[in-house]
């Protein structure tokens, strides 16, 4: 007998959860002299007030999708990844190596190649830690957190030593050739005669974002390989019983893992910079933690979860412009809603739990007086 | 008539949905083994745990030496008098005796006085009680036997009157669990109170006074062990009347399925569990290995299952098998004809998180008739199979949709012998096949065995419970210590014999 | 390399181990007690934040530090809400704790300071001060032993000489009184520690209590002692060292020691030879060096130097079986 009906576990949870983090975000807001009713309606206009908005919300979005899905893809397999910022930063190399050194001749080739590029070095700096995890268990969230910072130190080299051009001042590679820059959303709806802001950076990586979801959910819930990572993400025991290589799904399910995170630099490297700086990332690796947690781990999930924190970002960001809120008030939210829809899950669920059980037990004793 | 030592009145308690006490009431008389006695979850250990304070009952009072007692805690049942021994030891591995017995006891904040107290207080325990141990092992050092006068010893240092023994004998081979009854027996000469919870006949009969019988969270009835008889016992257990022997016909062996030569298991921390064993199981017959749990049975299931290495030879039909590499798991086993119905199945057999449909595929979800195309698994097959394996299976609720961890024990047992039976194997890898399942579920399965050894499969049957082996088996083989102590016919061997044989003494027929 | 050189890295070696040993200390207490804590480095961030704000504010160190504490202690609070009540996720908790530290320190020291999420210098009484230990005047003088104690034993601040003291209190309070015979019990299957009459969730809030106070007294040395004031994510991933530290340590508190002057000195050795030619290996990269703790974690936890076994209920929150 299921303890409460799956929509309460899907919705309600999380829906809950999130008000939580919102209201005590609402209380830091208000500690720091500012009035959070004018902050979210500032954030709200800030973030999908206009197309120019929209186009902002949309292109953090699509960074969050990437990595929200490659938490999420990790969390199935039992694998907690904390190592999306270091998988993404490699992702971002590996565009600017394929930007740089390949001469292409068309957009949409160039992001086939970039796409293919920043998921393989995105999956190699997820392959050490999964190997070491499988092999000599050695705990993935330390060895992906030490990833991180290895990362970071590994391309402030190359970036600062290799692949500054000669005489330039800030550690950043060249600007990618024109033929890499990828179509912004502003083109793509013009296309169909829709208006769209020129200036906003979202552009066509939100469809392979969109087409990464529908990707991540037949792999989980429609093939062998998703029911194998399922199954060794529950039963780590029963896997084996069943014939199922634990070193073979951590391998896979961490690769496929790096390689969402990688890829989000198709949208951040190449769609928005249009060449590697330091620090590209910001933060957005771990952003997929909350995005996978409150989405789930299901890409629908997901794909919202990651809309909504696209909508805090940019609206944090107008919050920073016009009033005395400085960015780091995301951080912050970011924070409570994993705490919330993480950590502090069972606050919320077990009043919820015993709530319904009441609300049947009510109803059967109405039955049985009947 | 004196006051009971323990008195409940009207004990309820529910686990969210599940309502696994109602209304018990029960008196123990001091001096006295009480035995309780009932299927699986019919609410034994739960009711026990509650007298121990290890879960708070939603209702009714406890009254201890004609004292009404409010026991919200295990310190409080302590306080009380109460010691209990749980059918899962709650030692902390890693430390030694001593610390063991003297946790939650100190007698101040520095270790040093109430270890030193401790290690006389144990001495004179032992002198008293035949309870030796050595107060300076690590517990993951010394055998479960031991562990078990550990606990012991624990309730009797913190001055236990009254004493709960859950399940003791699970663990114990039968000159252990003989061991234990004269330990008991003692303490009851001392004046002290215990109780016994078992789901075993025979030991009820063998040493309390009085019982009480359980089932489905209802106290059905207290009787005086003389004035009552083990079938009587039974059919209060159950309900019903209740067979208490499998009918079959003799067997008939063909081809050899499968034969094991010279077969070793070394374990993580490099120790030996299979000792160089050799065996075979033919065409039509059950092969049943008897041990007390721990004695390599579970490496060898998983040898042959392919998820633990192992060096030596395994045939299946004449042709070899590989032990290493590759090649050696589940997948391939299941390929060449085996299947595994295995000893634990809320870790192994069934993925608890899983809805029924996708269990029943659990370990042939590669097979081609689960397959849309090469990409995507097939769901509305699996389910279409999920519901003829149900019915054929008799399993309730017959919805694949449910997730396993909702289902009854015998009902998740039934799920993952119909998966494994169904495939229709050459040899049939079987590991307690009754753990933990209601007697309808055990007749049931049981008959689902005798039925595919008559169609000229191979069974191997694992099983601590001693009752289990005899009644199915056509041949048994006895492990102790990773070795194949020596093998039987049914019929000419006795409970006492393999017992001895269990414990790893040979006697006349080495 | 002559004496005073290393004598000098003798030092700082000592000066950057501190907040790695404490926190390493802090770590052990909660995981012995089962509670996985990957938030040291947010309750370090958070009492750096809070220490040096207060200390700015009132003048005083000391009320510096013990705002420091409390601020952890707060974190800690939160950590076992999640972690102990309700069954969390440690690790998931443990994230949000560093996020919420990260976002926290910098939106308040703007709102107080306005100064970019930094707190002012502070200076005087508002730091802890370097302690010349007795007879330094005696001693001096004589060759060698002289110039090691005053350089390298006498002069660090009051908590550098806490922390190394802690190292036998921790010892002694695990492996030889009550409350860590419990203590350890409890990280190692608490179903023993609750049927022997003790109550979990008390022992693992004080495991978590001692270590949000230890955790706090590491985070106001680095804004108080170790520099002038709190900077933003000052902390720079020592939490974690500690960690590793940890792990390397097996849970030990002396090897722990051992391990935290390990990686004290990488990083007082990457700090003395920036941009010159190290002694016998040539020019290293800035980069690698800030690197190598990172690396050299890896490589430990790879189990090529051992394998640690953690506490056997580390990680699971604790519930009473069905």
């Amino acid at each position: 007998m299921q303890k409460m009906p799956a929509w309460a576990d899907v919705v309600l949870i999380p829906l809950i959860s999130l008000l939580l983090a919102a209201i005590l975000s609402g209380l830091v807001i208000l500690a720091i002299g500012e009035n959070p009713w004018e902050a979210l309606k500032l954030m709200i206009s800030g973030s999908v007030g206009s197309s120019y908005a929209w186009g902002y919300t949309l292109y953090y979005a699509t960074n969050f999708i990437f990595t929200g899905l490659a938490v999420a893809i990790a969390f199935h397999s039992r694998m907690f990844n904390i190592g999306g910022e270091g998988q993404a930063m490699l992702g971002g190399l590996g565009v600017a190596y394929v930007c740089l050194f390949i001469p292409w001749p068309h957009w949409s080739l160039a992001l086939i190649g970039a796409t293919a590029a920043s998921a393989l070095f995105g999956a190699a700096w997820a392959a050490l830690p999964a190997y070491l995890q499988a092999r000599r268990g050695s705990h993935i969230v330390i060895t992906t957190i030490m990833f991180n910072f290895i990362a970071a130190a590994f391309l402030n080299y190359l970036l600062v030593n290799v692949l500054k051009p000669m005489g330039a001042m800030d550690p950043a590679t060249a600007k990618f050739p024109a033929p890499t820059h990828l179509p912004s959303l502003h083109d793509i709806l013009g296309a169909f005669g829709i208006p769209f802001s020129k200036a906003a950076p979202a552009n066509v990586a939100l469809l392979v974002a969109i087409l990464a979801c529908v990707g991540v959910w037949l792999l989980v819930w429609r093939t062998r390989l998703g029911y194998e990572i399922r199954a060794f993400g529950h039963s780590e025991s029963a896997a084996k019983y069943a014939g199922i290589s634990p070193t073979r799904i951590i391998m896979l399910s961490m690769l496929i893992s790096g390689g969402l995170a990688g890829m989000m630099a198709i949208n951040n490297v190449m769609g928005e910079a249009e060449r590697l700086v330091l620090n590209s990332t910001e933060g957005a690796g771990f952003i997929g933690i909350a995005v996978a947690l409150m989405g789930r781990s299901h890409p629908l999930g997901v794909f919202l979860a990651a809309i909504l924190f696209g909508i805090l970002y940019q609206g944090g960001a107008e919050l920073a412009l016009w009033t005395n809120i400085p960015r780091e008030m995301i951080v912050v939210i970011q924070a409570l809603v994993i705490l919330f829809t993480g950590a502090l899950d069972n606050m919320v669920r077990m009043p919820l739990e015993k709530l319904f059980l009441a609300i049947r037990r009510g109803q059967s004793a109405t039955t049985a007086g009947e | 008539m004196s006051t009971p030592a323990i008195e409940l009145k009207g004990i309820s308690k529910a686990f969210g949905p599940v309502q696994a006490n109602k209304d018990i009431s029960i008196r123990v008389m001091p001096g006295t083994i009480h035995g309780i006695i009932g299927e699986n979850g019919a609410g034994k250990s739960t009711l026990m745990s509650i007298l121990y304070g290890f879960y708070k009952a939603d209702a009714g009072e406890i009254w201890i030496n004609g004292k009404k007692t409010e026991i919200p805690d295990s310190q409080h049942a302590i306080r009380a008098g109460i010691g209990m021994v749980f059918q899962h030891f709650k030692l902390v591995e890693n430390f030694t005796v001593l610390e063991n017995v003297v946790l939650g006891a100190e007698d101040g904040a520095l270790l040093r006085p109430t270890l030193a107290r401790a290690r006389a207080q144990l001495k004179k325990l032992a002198e008293e009680y035949e309870l030796n141990v050595d107060p300076d092992a690590l517990i993951e050092d010394i055998g479960v036997g031991m562990q078990q006068r550990v606990e012991i010893l624990k309730s009797l240092y913190r001055q236990a009157d009254i004493l709960i023994l859950d399940e003791p004998t699970g663990v114990l081979t039968p000159a252990e669990a003989d061991h234990l009854f004269r330990i008991l027996e003692s303490l009851k000469r001392e004046g002290k109170t215990i109780i016994l919870i078992t789901h075993k006949l025979r030991e009820i009969m063998e040493i309390t006074d009085t019982v009480s019988v359980m089932r489905r969270g209802e106290m059905t009835a207290t009787v005086r062990t003389a004035d009552t008889s083990p079938p009587e016992l039974a059919e209060l257990m159950v309900g019903r009347k209740v067979l208490l022997r499998v009918e079959k016909a003799p067997a008939r062996p063909g081809d050899k399925v499968l034969e094991v030569r010279n077969l070793s298991v070394t374990d993580d921390k490099g120790v030996k569990r299979i000792k160089d064993i050799s065996f075979e199981v033919r065409a039509g017959e059950i092969l049943g290995i008897a041990g007390v749990a721990g004695n390599g049975q579970s490496e060898l299931l998983e040898a042959l299952g392919g998820y633990q290495s192992a060096t030596g030879t395994i045939l299946v039909n004449g042709q070899p098998i590989d032990l290493t590499g590759s090649k050696s798991d589940g997948r391939t086993r299941r390929d060449r004809g085996i299947a595994h119905v295995p000893e634990d199945r809320q870790r192994e057999g069934l993925i608890m998180d899983f809805q029924a449909w996708e269990n029943v595929a659990f370990g042939y979800h590669h097979r081609p008739e689960y397959q849309k195309n090469r990409f995507l698994m097939d769901h509305a097959a699996m389910k279409a199979d999920c519901e003829r394996k149900m019915e054929r299976f008799d399993v309730r609720p017959p919805n694949p949709m449910l997730l396993a961890k909702s289902f009854s024990g015998g009902n998740q047992q039934k799920l993952v012998v119909a998966r494994e039976i169904e495939r229709n194997p050459d040899l049939l890898l079987v590991g307690q096949p009754t753990r933990g399942v209601d007697i309808g579920a055990i007749e049931f399965i049981h008959q689902q065995l005798v039925a595919l050894r008559d169609q000229g499969k191979a069974i191997l049957l694992v099983s601590v419970e001693l009752d289990e082996i005899l009644s199915l088996s056509d041949r048994i083989a006895v492990m102790f210590d990773g070795q194949i102590m020596g093998e039987r016919m049914p019929a000419e061997t006795t409970a006492k014999e393999l017992g001895l044989l269990m414990a790893g003494i040979r006697g006349e027929a080495a | 390399m002559d004496l005073m050189t290393f004598l000098q890295l003798g030092d700082s070696t000592f000066r950057l181990s501190t907040p790695l040993l404490l926190a390493c200390l802090a770590g052990l207490f909660s995981e012995r007690a089962g509670i996985f804590d990957i938030g040291l480095e947010g309750k370090m961030l958070a009492a750096a934040f809070f220490s040096g704000a207060i200390a700015f504010v009132s003048g005083s160190v000391w009320l510096g530090l013990l705002a420091g504490i409390g601020a952890s202690l707060a974190l800690s609070l939160v950590h076992g809400l999640a972690s102990i009540t309700f069954r969390g996720n440690q690790l998931i908790s443990g994230v949000a704790i560093n996020f919420l530290a990260a976002g926290l320190t910098v939106v308040v020291a703007q709102d107080w300071f306005g100064q970019g999420g930094r707190t002012p210098q502070l200076a005087g009484a508002a730091r802890f001060q370097n302690i010349t230990l007795p007879f330094t005047e005696q001693i001096g003088h004589v060759p060698f032993l002289g110039p090691v104690y005053v350089e390298l034993i006498s002069g660090h601040t009051f908590i550098v000489y806490l922390a190394a003291l802690c190292v036998p209190a921790a010892w002694w309070l695990l492996f030889r009184t009550r409350f860590g015979l419990r203590l350890r019990a409890v990280g190692e299957n608490p179903a023993a520690v609750d049927t022997a009459g003790i109550s979990v969730v008390r022992l693992r809030f004080v495991a978590v209590g001692i270590c949000g106070v230890l955790c706090g007294i590491a985070g106001a040395y680095l804004a108080t002692a170790l520099q002038a004031g709190f900077i933003k994510d000052m902390t720079a991933g020592r939490g974690f060292i500690a960690l590793a530290a940890l792990i390397f340590a097996k849970w030990k508190p002396v090897p722990a020691m051992l391990a935290c002057l390990l990686f004290g000195f990488l990083e007082a050795a990457s700090i003395r030879f920036q941009g010159q030619p190290w002694p016998g290996i040539g020019r290293v990269p800035v980069q690698f060096m800030q690197a190598l703790p990172y690396v050299l974690t890896v490589i430990l936890l790879a189990g090529f130097i051992g394998r640690a076994v953690a506490p056997k209920a580390s990680g699971l929150p604790y519930t009473k079986e069905r």
